[in-house]
This record gives C-alpha cells, structure tokens and sequence, in this order.
C-alpha cells in the first residue's frame, strides 16, 4: 500500500493555478526526486501534503485512508514530517532541545510538571545513534556543522516515527562534504522504511539518492519515472520545457 | 546501552571554572562585589545599616521588573511599557483602597490593572504583528495618562482601612530584609525555575532563537508571547503596589523613565536584544551593578548628573563584551 497517495491535486490561489491535476504516489522506503523551476510549484505541493494549504480540489490519502488536514499538526500527526530548507532549528538550544521542540516530554516534580531533559539527552542520543551521526545531545546548535545541524532536523522526523518526510532542499547551502553526509542521513531514513520527498535543484545529489523522478513544470507534473530510466539532461529538458512530457 | 551514554557524556570539555567564566552574569557579579568592596574601604557610610537597607530595596524595585523585562527580552521582544504600568498599578490601588476598600482588593485591582495593559501588549504584538517597540512605546504613553485621569493627577497618601497593612508591605521588613528585597528574591527564582524546568520557559527562548522555528514545530507562539508580556506587566504591577507602600504616598511621576534602568540591567545581565539569551539570576545582578553605582556616586559626593554616564556606559560594555565573546 501507498504511504502517500496524492489524487488530482489542484490548488488556485485566485486567478493563479498553482498545481494542476496532479497525482503521485509514493510507496514506503522510497526516495522521490521532486524537481522543477522556481514558481513550478514544487512549494505548494509540499504545503499542501504538510497542511499548511488545504487543496482546491483533489484528495490526499494517507496509507489508502484519506486524510483532510485543517493545519500543520493535522498532518504531523497523520505521520507527514517535514524538514525545512533552513532547518527551523534555534541556534540557542541544545540539540536535544532542537529534537524535541514543541513536544518536550515532562514529568512530575511536586505540583509541577517539568521537562524531562534526562529522557530527552538519551533519547535524541539514540537517534542520533541510529542516524550514525556525531552530534552530541547537549551541544548547542550554534556550534554545530552544516551536517550535524541536518542530522538534528533529520532525529526529529525520526523521533515521531514519521512515514512520509518531505525535504525541502537540504543540500542547497551547505558544502560537498556536508552533502555526501546528508545524503547518507536520507539513506538512513529509508532504509528506516520511510518515504521521502526530496525538493531540490542540485542534479546529482537527486539522481544520487532518488528511485523515482517527479518533475513539476507551472504547476503541472510533466514527467513521474525510475530515476534510472531517466538522465540530468532529460530532467532539465522537462524543467524548461524543451522537452513536453516523460 | 553504554556506547548512548557515552555519546551523552561526551559533551564539550569544559572545567567548572571554564563554564562560570564564560557567563557574562559572573563578571558582572564580580564587578559589583569589587565596587562594594571599594566603597566599603573608601567611605565609612556605604557599609551601614540603613544605607544598605536603601541600596537592597532601591534595587529590588528594578530587579523585580528585570526579572519580566528578562522573559520579554529572550523572546525577541522588548517593553517600553513597565514605568507607566508602575504608575497605573500603584494609582490603582491606591484609589481602590483610598475609597474605603480592604487592601487585598486594591491589590487584585491593580493586579489586574498590570495584566490588562500586559494582554494588550500581547495581542497587538502577537495576533495584529505590530511591532514591540512600537506597541509598548504607544502603551507608555496610554497608560501613564490614564493613570492621571484616574487620580486627577492629585497625591493620593490615605490607603483607607489597610493604611498601615500597605505601608508595612512596601516599606517595612523581616528579618532585617526590606520587604522588596524579599519579593525579588523569591520572585527571581520563581522565574528562574519557569525558564529552566518548564515548557513555557522553553519555548520564550525557543521563541527567541527562531521564531520561525517555532511556529513550524507548532508551539503556540501567539499565546506564549501575550503569556511573556503579561508576565512583564505583572511584574511592573507588584512593583507598583510595593512602590506605593514604601513612598507612603503616589503622585503620576512614579516609575518615568524606569523602563530605561530595567532594560539596562536586563541587558548587563546578559540579556541578548536580538533575543535568545538571559537569566533571571543575571537580571538581578545587572539591577545591582546599577543600583550600587548610583549609591556609589552619591556617598563619594560625585554629581548625580553622571549616573546616566555610567549607566550608558555599562550597557555599551555589556554589549560590547558580549560580541567579543561571540567572536572568540
């Protein structure tokens, strides 16, 4: 069964289509390459898959059930993660603290309930174990690497057992060693079983890591294929328009 | 697991030594120690009794409003607000029990006074997306005027039936401790303990660092931030009460231009303007550092003409200070 199962999704903002009858599908533990030019649409599909945008019309089914998302927390709690271009980590707080934002675990100190940081240490350690990733719990964000700070992002998703994560290019800003070190953190969430939507413009790094291709093009999917039945030069082809549909 | 614990043990090296050195708080604390030590062994009238007594409740009042202003500041924000909301706070009660009411009503109304003026703070900023300075800027002028039409900008000295109750909780003491001093030490580590061990605390800092951060993981930043300036609010009201208790009488100049003493011990206590960083422990130093370089001037007979000199001074360093530490 489809992890995320998307049914001729249409979104208008006005007189603007920003996606066009678009239907994708994405089974668990696979990569999906989404790629397309600015203003393609690439970011509405995301926001519309995460619940910040509900669609115009078209259904989105979650593991075969449909699922309506009213808000964000709708859709983080249908199992859809998202990790986002930069990152929404706060440099003043511990990588422990950055996993577990917005869901910190607490426990009973008299009439008060505090947050549990113990569980949180061993807890975010665990992850990063699982991501075979460097970075410590109690480091500050600020003091981190492009990569530890990705890995950071990455334990989050892992931490609400997510099913589907959405990334929205991770390896834009960050230098060649980084990427090799984020794309094997992608590696690592699929082979966790995991779907993964990865956004981004950097060519290689999607044909590195992608089984399938999906290309938006003014918000319509013009080319949905195996990653190896296909080549850089046919994606740019279908990003420009130089070549009409694959 | 051990090779877990090991990952978590394997936090930065750094001796206990190393860690305190680092925090700006423990310079200014050492800054502070060294001037009353200074002023111990160069005058004969700082080390008395009542001199003492003064310094510790003069730089309560202060300390206590540092302690919101703290919370404001960590969150990215900043309240202009907290000298007028003194003054409405303390005209409040002051007419409530100037009427004939017992004094735990005056003090519920200017409590509530405090948190009125705090949620509006809050909702314009957090809901309407105005900017704080500009909202708590506006509310420094709103609510200092409404604080006149209440009196009729007369000096209001007779508390009613809890007269005395008032004055005994604003300007007397326990143990030999002023009453204020008292307040700000149990309110400081009531705040301390709320932006170290609970959520909320989390998320004003979370809020701090990166709001976007924050919206996107779903924490309520809207409700937090009206939370963060009603909490500021109702520190600047208890100051008010405990303002009116200690001068015995309230006229509408109460609390102008506080707000500038309070940010700047906020900010010497290592309090972050662009947000992010603060303690509780640190607002109450930063408060005073100031407070004994004021009472400083004045026993070494310096003109009070310099006080702002000194002030401003200090919060430039504070400031300056802490870029180098960024930069090292």
């Amino acid at each position: 069964m489809s992890a995320l199962e998307l049914r001729s999704i249409s979104k208008n903002f006005g007189a603007i289509q920003a996606l066009k009858d678009v239907s994708i599908s994405l089974e668990p533990g696979e990569v999906v390459g989404l790629m397309g030019d600015n203003g393609a649409g690439k970011s509405t599909l995301v926001k519309v898959v995460a619940g910040n945008f509900s669609p115009t019309t078209g259904e989105i089914l979650i593991e075969g059930e449909k699922a309506a998302f009213h808000k964000p927390l709708d859709a983080q709690l249908a199992g859809i993660e998202v990790v986002y271009q930069d990152l929404a980590l706060c440099n003043n707080l511990s990588a422990a603290s950055n996993v577990f934002l917005g869901r910190e675990p607490t426990t009973r100190f008299g009439p008060f309930r505090i947050i549990d940081y113990r569980h949180m240490r061993e807890r975010s350690a665990e992850l990063f174990a699982r991501l075979k990733s460097e970075t410590r719990p109690r480091d500050q964000v600020l003091r981190m690497s492009g990569g530890q700070r990705q890995a950071v992002a990455i334990a989050r998703t892992l931490l609400s057992d997510a099913k589907i994560v959405l990334m929205d290019e991770p390896t834009a800003a960050i230098s060649v060693r980084q990427v090799a070190e984020v794309l094997r953190l992608i590696r690592q969430l699929r082979d966790h079983g995991i779907a993964i939507v990865l956004i981004s413009h950097r060519m290689p790094d999607v044909f590195e890591v992608a089984d399938r291709i999906a290309v938006l093009r003014r918000g319509e999917l013009v080319c949905n294929k195996r990653a190896s039945d296909s080549s850089p030069e046919e994606v740019t082809g279908l990003i420009t328009g130089a070549i009409e549909m694959a | 697991m051990t090779d877990i614990s090991e990952i978590i043990g394997r936090s930065e090296h750094r001796s206990f030594l190393g860690r305190i050195t680092s925090q700006q708080t423990f310079w200014v604390f050492l800054a502070a120690l060294l001037a009353c030590i200074a002023l111990t062994l160069l005058t004969d009238t700082f080390a008395t009794e009542r001199n003492l007594f003064n310094v510790t409740r003069n730089f309560a009042f202060v300390g206590i409003i540092a302690l919101g202003m703290t919370a404001v500041i960590a969150s990215g924000g900043i309240d202009l607000s907290v000298g007028s909301t003194v003054v409405i706070s303390a005209i409040t009660i002051a007419v409530v029990t100037s009427s004939g009411m017992p004094f735990a009503v005056g003090c519920a109304a200017a409590i509530a006074v405090a948190l009125t003026v705090g949620a509006v703070n809050g909702v314009l900023i957090a809901y309407a997306g105005m900017p704080p300075f500009v909202v708590t800027l506006g509310m420094l002028s709103v609510a200092r005027s409404l604080a006149t039409v209440l009196s009729n900008n007369k000096m209001i000295y007779e508390f009613g039936p809890d007269h005395e109750l008032l004055l005994w909780i604003g300007g007397g003491s326990t143990l030999g401790l002023p009453h204020p001093l008292i307040v700000m030490v149990i309110l400081a580590v009531i705040t301390s303990f709320a932006f170290r061990w609970t959520r909320w605390g989390q998320h004003v800092f979370a809020i701090g660092g990166n709001e976007q951060a924050a919206i996107l993981t779903g924490i309520p930043v809207r409700q937090i931030k009206v939370s963060i300036y009603m909490f500021s609010a109702l520190m600047a009201g208890i100051t008010g009460i405990l303002e009116v208790g200690w001068l015995g009488g309230v006229t509408t100049n109460l609390g102008q231009s506080m707000e500038l003493s309070v940010i700047a011990a906020a900010v010497i206590g290592g309090a972050n303007l662009a947000g992010g960083t603060g303690t509780a422990f640190g607002a109450v130093v930063g408060a005073l550092l100031i407070e004994v370089i004021r009472n400083s001037l004045i026993l070494l007979g310096i003109s009070t003409f310099w006080q702002g000199t000194f002030v401003g001074s200090f919060i430039v360093i504070a400031v300056a200070f802490d870029k180098f530490r960024q930069a090292r």
